[in-house]
């Protein structure tokens, strides 16, 4: 499997010594190169068009949640890639029983990005439902209104590190449910 | 929710980075290693001829073969717990202790006479090798099990597996240090048993545990 070199590696590097602007850029840059792949990969089980981007943000929470497991001096596409396939054959088995997709099936380049930033997917919304009340209004107020962590943590009567520590937890306990739906 | 507000939390809850898996790792077996050594400690204890056993080879060969497996096993383990990190090579380096346990067969088998294979193969603690290498082990596997949930095991099932190589090699050199049968016979066949089921425990349950 040959990987473009798509840049995200040192955008992340930068992300994993502190720079948010280098991450926003990064993830959606992940994003945009994984919508292709997960279309493909679900017009190939013969799934085509359904939840794409419901796909795409599990996939990308992952890429948060598990960062620590790219090992920064290998090239992170065929990290990506990985984690991709493994929740789109997740994704495939939960919503339609016993389901393998064949690793030749999904040996695709990272290379193509197509970028559409205001699709959305319905699970997570679902899901965010489920969460307890705190990190439930952390999550509303920092991804849907964009709120920063001191705001959200005036906003909520909460120290930053409450609300960070309840951002986190949240989007850990979303990737959990996700995946046991 | 728009992938982009999600992409907004995200950035948000950017933090310095995470302990590393390697990390991770070394910590799990340290703790899940302390545990198991205090276990042994208080139930069997290192025979008391150790420092005389220690100067013959049948003894050292097989604190080697266990260390041996258990080394290699963490190799591949890591890799394992790392999204598209390839295993070609540690699962062939795997082969390593097998390997030299199979050489200490045969040159046990061209020392020993004919009639002594059966008694060096059967020894005497088939039974406590049996149950000890299981029993110390369960510390280990729990903690790489629970390395393993902080890491993304795209595999779970080969990677409990190798968490099971990793507890029961570490488990079986603790329990070699007791162990008065010190026959590659009796090694490869008993300590192969002991460490296999160990290792199947682990497939088991990583594929029910490391779910993400």
């Amino acid at each position: 499997m040959s990987q473009r070199d798509t840049g995200w590696a040192d955008l992340m590097r930068a992300a994993n010594s502190g720079d948010a602007e280098s991450y926003e850029r990064v993830l959606r840059r992940i994003a945009a190169a994984l919508r292709p792949l997960v279309r493909r990969g679900l017009a190939r089980a013969g799934r085509s068009g359904a939840d794409i981007e419901d796909v795409v943000q599990e996939v990308l929470l992952a890429v948060h949640l598990k960062q620590h497991t790219w090992d920064s001096t290998r090239p992170i596409e065929p990290w990506v890639h990985a984690i991709a396939r493994h929740k789109l054959v997740d994704a495939l088995r939960r919503r339609h029983g016993n389901f393998d997709l064949p690793l030749d099936d999904f040996s695709e380049t990272l290379a193509a990005e197509e970028e559409s930033p205001s699709v959305s997917g319905r699970e997570v919304e679902r899901h965010l439902a489920q969460l307890p009340a705190g990190q439930r209004a952390v999550v509303h107020a920092v991804a849907v209104e964009g709120v920063s962590i001191a705001e959200a943590a005036e906003r909520l009567n909460l120290t930053a590190g409450a609300v960070r520590v309840a951002l986190h937890r949240g989007l850990a306990s979303l990737a959990k449910t996700l995946e046991q739906d | 929710m728009r992938t982009d507000d999600l992409v907004h939390a995200m950035v948000a809850d950017l933090h310095a980075a995470q302990t590393s898996i390697g990390r991770q790792f070394a910590l799990a077996i340290a703790i899940g290693f302390a545990i198991s050594a205090v276990l042994f400690w208080v139930t069997l204890g290192p025979r008391p001829d150790i420092a005389a056993a220690a100067l013959t080879i049948r003894f050292d060969l097989k604190i080697v073969e266990t260390l041996l497996l258990a080394a290699t096993a963490v190799a591949l383990v890591l890799r394992l717990a790392q999204p598209g990190a390839g295993t070609g090579l540690q699962k062939i380096v795997l082969a390593a202790a097998p390997a030299l346990l199979t050489v200490a067969v045969m040159a046990e088998l061209l020392v020993v006479p004919t009639d002594q294979w059966q008694a060096k193969l059967v020894g005497s603690n088939s039974l406590v090798c049996l149950t000890a290498i299981p029993l110390l082990s369960l510390p280990l596997l729990a903690a790489l099990l629970l390395a393993l949930r902080h890491g993304a095991p795209t595999s779970r099932g080969a990677a409990g597996a190798a968490a099971g190589l990793v507890a029961g090699g570490l488990a079986a050199a603790l329990y070699a240090t007791q162990c008065t049968d010190d026959s590659p016979l009796f090694v490869a066949t008993w300590y192969t048993i002991a460490i296999g089921a160990v290792t199947v425990l682990g497939a088991f349950l990583g594929r029910r545990l490391l779910r993400w």
